[in-house]
Order: C-alpha cells, then sequence, then structure tokens
C-alpha cells in the first residue's frame, strides 16, 4: 500500500466518523443550536472543549517552535494552559451561573448598555475572526499535500466540509464530533511520540525521556545544549527574552485565553456550575496530554534533525529531505560551496544554509524515526482534525455573535426563535465565505501577525471587563466602558504601529513585543476603570442584585 | 444579599480562590521566571533537567491540571456545606 492510499484511508475514516456523529446529534431549537440543549456530560464537554481549544497551528507548529527557541517556547507552553485555570476559576462558574447564551449578553446586562455590548460584539467578532482564518489555511495546506491539489482546493474543500456540520449540527453536532476529534488528535500526537522517546532514550515516556539519558548514555539535555552551544545557538535550556517581556507574554497569553469568547461559551453546555469546573479541569487535563508531549517531541525532533542534515554531503541527504524541499517548507543553499549542509545559529562564523519552518518538525518526526507510513496517515488526520474542530467552533461563535447580539439584541429585537436560527446559518455562511476568501489569498505576514492580536485584545479587553463584572459590585457602566475601550484603544495602537507601520524593535516600550503588550492594556483597563468609576455614580440595584444572585451557587443539587 | 451564610460562603469561595491563585503564580511566573536562574542552580534537577526549566516546560502544566481538580473538588464541598446548613434552617 503507497502512503497517499494509506493518508486517504486515514483520513476517510475519520470523515466519516465525524459526518456519522453530525447527523445524528442535529440540532432541532435554538437552545441546542447554541448550546447543545445544555445536557452535555462533563467528560465529553472537556474533550470537546479541548480538540476546539487546540488549532491546527498548536498541532503542527507548537513543538517546532519550542525546538527552535527551547526555555523560550514556554511562553506558550505556560500562557496557553494556565489561562485554562483563570478560565475555571474566575470566569466561567460565574459566567454560567449568570445564564445567557453569550459573553456579550452577560457584558451588556452587566454594564447596562447597548454601547458596551456592542463594542463586545465587535471584539468577539474580530478575535474569532482572526483564528478562523488561520485555520482554514491550515486545512488547505494539509489537503494540497494530501490531493496533490492547489491549496487555495484545498481551502474550498475544506470550507465546504465546515459548512456542512457547524451549519447543520450546530452546537450539538459539533460538541459530539469534537469528541471524536480530539481522540484522532490526541492519538495521533501521542503514538509517534512514544516511538520516536523510546529510539532515542529507551524511555517510553517521552516526558521521562526529556529528563533522562540517551541510548548512548549521556544526558539528553546535555547533549541538546552541547548541539546548540556547538552550533551557535542560545543554550537549549537558557533562554534569550529578558524577563519582564517574558513575564508580560505569558502573562498576556494566560489572560487572553481567559478572556477568548470561543471558549467560554463551551462551559454553557453543560447541565450546572458544578459540572462546568469538573468539565474544565477534564479539559485542562485532556490539554495536558498534548502539551506535556510538545516539548519533547520539539527536543527529540531538533537533535534528529540536526544529526540527519548537519555536515551531510548531498548526495546522502535522506529521501524526506527533498520532499520537504518540494513544498517549500524547508531549503538549503550551499552558500560555501562545499556540497554539505551547514546547520548555524545566529552566535555562528559561519554562514547558515537551511532553512526550515516550525511546522514541518512534527510532520517530519515519523520520516526521521523510519515509523512505518500509517505514522504519517494518522499525523494528517490528527491535523485536519484539529484544524476542522478549531474552525467550527469559532463559525458558532461568530454566526451566534451575529444572529443573537447583533441582530436579536441590537437590531430587530422582535426576532423570532426561528428567524434567529435562520440568521445563525445565514451568518456562518457568511463568515466562512469571508473566511475562505482569507485562506486562500492570505495577508501572508498577517495571519502570524494577528495571533497576538487575538489574545492582546481579549486580555486587554474582555478579560478585565469580565473579572470587574462579577468581583466588584461597585463598577458601573461609565467604568466598565471607559475601562475597556482604553484598553482596546492602547493595545490596538501598539501592535498596529509595530506589526504593520514599521516600528522598530528599539522603539519597544520597556522592550515588550507586541505579544506582551495586551497585559500593559489590561493594567490600563483596571486602572482607568477603576478611577472613573470612583467618581461616577454606583449601579443600579438590580445589576447589584443579579451580580449577587451569580456569586450564589444553584438552588437545586 | 438574603443572609449571613449567603456571605460565609462567597467568603469560603473566595479564600479557596485566593489559595488557588497564589499557587497558580508560583508555579508558573515565580518558579518558571522570576526565580528560573536561582531554582537552576540551586533546586535539586529533575532527573537531568534544571528545577526552573523543568517546571516552565512540565512542571507547571502538571501543577495547573492538579489545581483545577482540587478546585472542583472544593468548592463542591463549600457548596455541599452551604447547602445543608440551609436545609438546617
Amino acid at each position: 500500500m503507497s502512503q497517499a492510499l494509506m493518508n486517504y484511508l486515514f483520513i476517510g475514516l475519520s470523515f466519516a466518523l465525524y459526518i456519522v456523529i453530525a447527523i445524528r446529534s442535529r440540532a432541532g431549537s435554538t437552545k441546542e443550536f447554541y448550546v447543545a440543549g445544555g445536557g452535555v456530560s462533563p467528560l465529553a464537554n472537556g474533550m470537546a472543549t479541548a480538540a476546539d481549544w487546540m488549532s491546527a497551528a498548536t498541532f503542527i507548529s507548537m513543538a517546532g517552535t519550542v525546538a527552535i527557541s527551547g526555555y523560550d517556547g514556554s511562553r506558550f507552553l505556560m500562557g496557553w494552559t494556565g489561562g485554562f485555570v483563570l478560565l475555571t476559576v474566575l470566569m466561567v462558574p460565574y459566567l454560567r451561573k449568570f445564564g445567557k447564551a453569550t459573553v456579550p449578553d452577560f457584558i451588556g446586562d452587566r454594564y447596562y448598555s447597548r454601547g458596551a455590548r456592542a463594542i463586545a460584539v465587535v471584539c468577539a467578532l474580530f478575535i474569532c475572526m482572526t483564528y478562523i482564518m488561520g485555520q482554514m489555511r491550515g486545512v488547505g495546506v494539509v489537503f494540497s499535500q494530501l490531493f496533490g491539489i492547489s491549496v487555495s482546493a484545498g481551502v474550498l474543500i475544506g470550507a465546504a466540509i465546515v459548512f456542512f456540520y457547524a451549519g447543520l449540527g450546530g452546537m450539538k453536532g459539533i460538541t459530539y464530533t469534537q469528541v471524536a476529534q480530539y481522540l484522532v488528535m490526541a492519538f495521533a500526537y501521542t503514538v509517534p511520540a512514544l516511538f520516536i522517546a523510546f529510539m532515542l532514550t529507551g524511555d517510553v515516556l517521552p516526558q521521562v525521556g526529556l529528563v533522562g539519558e540517551t541510548v548512548d548514555g549521556a544526558p539528553f539535555l546535555d547533549k541538546l545544549n552541547a548541539i546548540n552551544r556547538e552550533l551557535g545557538f542560545a543554550e537549549y535550556t537558557a533562554g534569550k527574552l529578558s524577563k519582564l517581556n517574558m513575564f508580560c507574554i505569558t502573562a498576556a497569553l494566560m489572560c487572553g485565553t481567559a478572556g477568548l469568547p470561543h471558549v467560554i461559551v463551551r462551559y454553557f453546555t453543560v447541565k450546572n456550575v458544578k459540572a462546568v469546573r469538573v468539565s474544565a479541569a477534564w479539559t485542562l487535563l485532556f490539554i495536558a496530554v498534548i502539551y506535556l508531549t510538545a516539548p519533547a517531541v520539539g527536543a527529540f525532533a531538533r537533535v534528529q534533525l540536526i544529526e540527519a542534515l548537519n555536515e551531510t554531503a548531498q548526495a546522502d541527504l535522506p529521501a524526506w529531505f527533498s520532499a520537504f524541499e518540494a513544498t517549500g517548507q524547508m531549503s538549503w543553499e550551499d552558500v560555501n560551496g562545499d556540497g554539505r549542509v551547514q546547520y548555524r545559529g545566529p552566535e555562528s562564523d559561519e554562514a547558515n544554509e537551511l532553512v526550515f519552518g516550525t511546522d514541518m518538525m512534527v510532520m517530519a518526526n515519523p520520516y526521521m524515526a523510519g515509523l512505518p507510513m500509517w505514522a504519517t496517515a494518522l499525523l494528517m488526520a490528527g491535523c485536519i482534525a484539529a484544524a476542522l474542530s478549531t474552525a467550527a467552533g469559532l463559525l458558532l461563535v461568530l454566526s451566534t455573535s451575529i444572529a443573537h447580539d447583533l441582530m436579536k439584541k441590537i437590531v430587530k429585537p422582535t426576532l423570532s426563535d426561528r428567524e434567529e436560527v435562520r440568521w445563525a446559518r445565514f451568518a456562518s455562511f457568511g463568515a466562512l465565505v469571508v473566511a475562505t476568501y482569507f485562506g486562500i489569498n492570505p495577508p501572508s505576514a498577517f495571519i502570524a501577525k494577528t495571533v497576538a492580536f487575538a489574545f492582546g485584545l481579549a486580555a486587554s479587553s474582555f478579560f478585565p471587563t469580565l473579572l470587574m463584572g462579577i468581583f466588584s459590585k461597585r463598577m458601573n457602566r461609565a467604568g466598565g466602558m471607559a475601562g475597556m475601550s482604553v484598553g482596546l484603544l492602547f493595545t490596538f495602537s501598539y501592535i498596529v504601529y509595530f506589526q504593520f507601520l514599521g516600528g522598530t524593535a528599539a522603539e519597544y516600550w520597556w522592550g515588550i513585543t507586541p505579544e506582551g503588550i495586551g497585559f500593559v492594556g489590561m493594567l490600563l483597563n483596571f486602572a482607568v476603570a477603576f478611577a472613573v468609576c470612583f467618581f461616577t455614580a454606583p449601579p443600579p440595584a438590580t445589576v447589584v442584585e443579579m451580580v449577587e444572585r451569580i456569586r450564589l451557587p444553584e438552588e437545586s443539587g | 444579599m438574603e443572609s449571613k451564610k449567603s456571605r460565609s460562603y462567597y467568603r469560603a469561595a473566595l479564600r479557596l480562590l485566593a489559595g488557588v491563585l497564589v499557587v497558580w503564580f508560583g508555579v508558573s511566573f515565580g518558579c518558571s521566571i522570576l526565580l528560573r536562574e536561582w531554582l537552576d542552580a540551586n533546586a535539586p534537577t529533575v532527573g537531568n533537567a534544571p528545577f526552573g526549566f523543568w517546571m516552565a516546560q512540565q512542571g507547571s502544566i502538571i501543577g495547573f491540571v492538579i489545581l483545577l481538580a482540587v478546585y472542583a473538588w472544593g468548592m463542591s464541598r463549600i457548596e455541599n456545606r452551604f447547602r445543608s446548613e440551609k436545609e438546617g434552617e
């Protein structure tokens, strides 16, 4: 059986599974469409949320990013898991108790203001849009490798599939499909890692192998550090980012995670607040399975890649090298003309000749380790599962934001239930068309840069505003809106200036990169909100009652 | 707010919350960023990995998972106590 056939088989089987699930759990009512009828078990919801949360970018590039930046890569590992702690203890139990379907709903009611609701809707749309663009592109890239078609055609195929089950099944269909997708992802990520860990270090668990010895007896991390030193990179276990910057980026990613509307809304699908907490704990456990494997996978891949390619003569290069060269994920230019590949870091005197993207590490791992074909096929299926599950979840939040928050609550309050679902389906189609367009014509560097945007904006707008709304009874409309506007505007301007208007690294404030500025925006939001709130009238009694109510446990067990 | 019991429930919930946040900050920002160099040099290694580095790449994540499990368990306990006190009235 050829590799291509094997890929088709694995992906075809996984797809058949998703489609059967989507059809069997079709949505009938608005409630089922938005929050799956509120009856999903904590374990299933935890798995689905984990699949929703882990995007194609996480699945393919995170290990590669850690492999290249070593200790500095921890900001993503900690940021995206630590954010879940904040989300669980500060946000979701209270928002779930509040009992409405969306995050702008809460902000609109808590700050008794249509203006605040409108700002929240715009933010939610923007955050989801930036996210989904990257997902569609990811799906397109995998499909194009798979079928040997153009990326554009790949994006179109992916879009058709996402539309089919997001539009049809609503939250219920998506949730149960995502459970299956999580299982495919976790299996695809960990199984090759187990084999590689065993081959390289003699330990089956990658996490043990990372801190253990290689098969020839030397400590693995010492070997990796030695390789990095020799080739002119910073030591793997040391970092290059300044402590303040590292702190700010990690904090921005964490607070951003806790403010992402498409993650918060996941917990509205379980039965009660107690189930929310259990579900969140499951989610983090399922995410941790992959996040704990990623640094090990990255480190192993780095050693294997360098050992296979560095100082290798052209004739001896492994077969997979040319495969990745053909797709443009790897390139070699023989600068010094000696016919051998030299891979060098920024601190080396010699010229670097090898360039590769962060997303090839995971994909190349099975080849480098000489694993059989099914490992690669499994990875492809896993990657598509990651992209589709995230895209579908985002699409649903987008359509809810447009149909519910924008049309029903702001434009036309008389909308009936049925009309609302129709609007939601229509909106998800519209959003998908836009996302597909940007997936086919990516403002290339734009997508990578917008990640800073999504987290920065969530950290400086949603997170502090929700937090004050829940934990401060005194916070009023003027304070909330002033804080949200200042935090947003500041973060937005800083990122736009440095990412799009040509600001240079020398101009960074206190050396903080745009990735981490959301944290400063958040502090500003808090400061402005409390200052304005202090000088204006307290919120009406009904709002204070609402805040008191969401802090208490539910009536029945 | 209806009663003293509601207030004591909320206070207990905040205490647990504060505890969770202290550990959360400690394992991530504390051990993995602010005190990393010192821990790398002075704390016992985990396998062959310096302690601060290991916390940043593995330990903090394991800590987060444990935290959420403890939080879910602790909150249920606080809630159950609140409910049984209410029924006892």
